[in-house]
């Protein structure tokens, strides 16, 4: 697993997440780089270059994290000129998301505002218009924040991530993706090169709802809901992700178990956001105590749910 | 022994060449390699886009970017935005509206709002705020850097209709 240890993942929660820690400089520690033109060049690379080697994606999580010395890999293999590995397009039933797709490209994706609209909340809603430019998807979700805001968003539509290594690829999905804070079901050795994400037809829609302090700030707490109805009234599938309110991206899915079946009343939808919220487990922090947060999942849990069922049948939002 | 790496970076125009640690940002590389010390430094943490630069025409905040990534690329600082005496029309727009204080801010804000302006022509006083959400002032408020890019924006409209080429890549 691609993990960090306990101490050095709360370390980077309350230094980049909260204030910066005093005494730490802005200079990363020396380190080997490549910029490999091919994905098996990488491979290779990332297997002949000892355990603490890492991709760089975008960089806008791992070189935050070296410039305060919370993390300092030995070399790093920079993906940022390997061809074919950012698009966005369906192909045999699948919506495919190259890793290394910018953010900004999520948010200003056609494709995605009309069939798959809560990637394009969540995007539009991830660090600032300069961080989205260089952000990627791939690195977004293998950098595992329980903050970062893709997550939720990838545990509501049941997406799953294939992992490249020299053996060929494998499928994670997203209910096995997330380990643990920083922590990720990839394997050293391996690249994550493409989220997939069944296909929709009608009857779909979805949203992504995050509370946030200032614009640009990682979320006080955020939802994501996607539903599938039949005949325009009765839920035939649920998806609901929580961002910040636990160690990982959290499924909630107990509420999904309810929702199928149910036709989308007030009580409800009411019934799903408390079980939502007790999914959650939000620790108290800066952006607010414990409490207030797993009370704002019951009302971002409500407010995605109907704006996912006003998609879902054709209406605005 | 340190590794060093040769890097060659189009910056305003002119070609420049060095031999840089990897880890060397590329907002030190502007400032002490090169002495472009327009481009500012205000945090740690990659949020107050005081650095803010243009690599191959988009932004990004300079100071989470190694200059060994640069290599082969264009980038555009505050200093590339004039046009020898004249003005770009985002730096006529903060000295006329008043868009500054102490200044810290404005070399990258002003980056912002040009890359704002080459996407949206016309943008609300929303689409302007957001746009530069990434760029942190202490002094201003705001109030007087929206006024500046909106300034930018119909001078910049003027310039085209006049048929007179845009400054900045
Ligand atoms: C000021 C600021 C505010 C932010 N606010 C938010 C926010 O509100 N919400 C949010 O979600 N995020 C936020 N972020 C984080 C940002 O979205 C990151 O860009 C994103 O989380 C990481 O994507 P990246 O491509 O930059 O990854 P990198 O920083 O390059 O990599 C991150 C990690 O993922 C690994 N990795 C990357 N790509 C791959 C791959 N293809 N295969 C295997 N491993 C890979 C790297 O080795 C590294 O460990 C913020 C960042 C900043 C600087
Ligand atoms: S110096 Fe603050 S974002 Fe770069
Ligand atoms: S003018 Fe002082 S920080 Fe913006």
């Amino acid at each position: 697993m691609n993990e960090l240890t306990h101490k050095q993942s709360q370390c980077i929660l309350v230094s980049l997440r909260l204030e910066p820690v005093r005494g730490l400089h802005m200079i990363p520690a020396s380190f080997e780089y490549s910029s490999p033109k091919t994905l098996s060049e990488a491979i290779s690379l990332l297997e002949t270059s000892g355990s603490d080697s890492k991709i760089l994606a975008g960089g806008q999580s791992l070189i935050p994290v070296m410039k305060l010395r919370l993390g300092s890999p030995s070399r790093l293999i920079d993906i940022n000129n390997i061809e074919g590995l950012n698009y966005i397009r369906e192909s045999d039933g699948f919506l495919r998301i190259g890793a290394l797709t910018r953010i900004v490209d999520l948010e200003s994706s056609e494709l995605l505002k009309k069939k798959y609209p809560i990637i394009n909340d969540a995007a539009s809603h991830i660090a600032d218009p300069t961080v989205r430019n260089l952000g990627t998807a791939g690195g977004n979700v293998s950098h595992a924040d329980p903050a970062n805001d893709l997550p939720a968003a990838m545990l509501a539509l049941s997406a799953e991530f294939v992992a490249t290594s020299s053996g060929g690829s494998r499928v994670i999905k997203a209910k096995d993706f997330f380990v643990d804070a920083f922590t990720t079901a990839l394997k050293h050795e391996e690249i994550l090169t493409e989220i997939r994400i069944p296909q929709f037809t009608v009857g779909n829609g979805g949203a992504y709802l995050k509370l946030e302090k200032r614009v640009g700030d990682f979320a006080i707490a955020g939802v994501a809901a996607q539903i599938s109805v039949t005949q325009g009234v009765t839920v035939a599938k649920a998806g609901i992700g929580l961002t910040a309110v636990g160690s990982s991206a959290i499924e909630a899915v107990e509420a999904e178990q309810y929702l199928i079946g149910q036709t989308l009343t007030a009580e409800a939808i009411s019934t799903a956001s408390k079980l939502a919220a007790r999914a959650s487990n939000p620790g108290t922090d800066l952006r607010g105590p414990g409490e207030y947060k797993r009370e704002m999942i019951i009302v971002l849990t409500t407010r995605a749910l109907k704006r996912a069922y006003l998609r879902a049948t054709g209406g605005a939002a | 022994m340190v590794n060093k790496m040769h890097i060659a970076v189009t910056v305003n125009g002119k070609d420049r060449e060095a031999d840089v640690e990897p880890r060397l940002l590329l907002v030190h590389f502007l400032r002490e390699n090169l002495s472009l010390t327009g481009t500012h430094i205000g945090c740690d943490t990659s949020n107050c886009g005081a650095c803010t630069v243009m690599l191959n025409g988009m932004t990004v905040k300079s100071c989470t970017v190694f200059a060994v990534q640069a290599n082969g690329k264009k980038v555009t600082t505050v200093e590339g935005l004039a046009n020898g005496a004249k003005l770009h029309p985002i730096q006529e727009g903060f000295w006329e509206k008043h868009g500054l204080q102490c200044g810290y801010c404005t070399p990258g804000m002003m980056m912002a709002a040009v890359a704002l302006l080459q996407k949206n022509q016309n943008p609300t006083e929303e689409e302007i705020r957001r746009g530069i959400s990434g760029n942190l002032c202490r002094c201003t408020g705001y109030v007087k850097i929206v006024e500046a890019i909106q300034y930018a924006a119909e001078k910049l409209k003027e310039t085209q209709q006049q048929g007179m080429e845009v400054p900045a890549r």
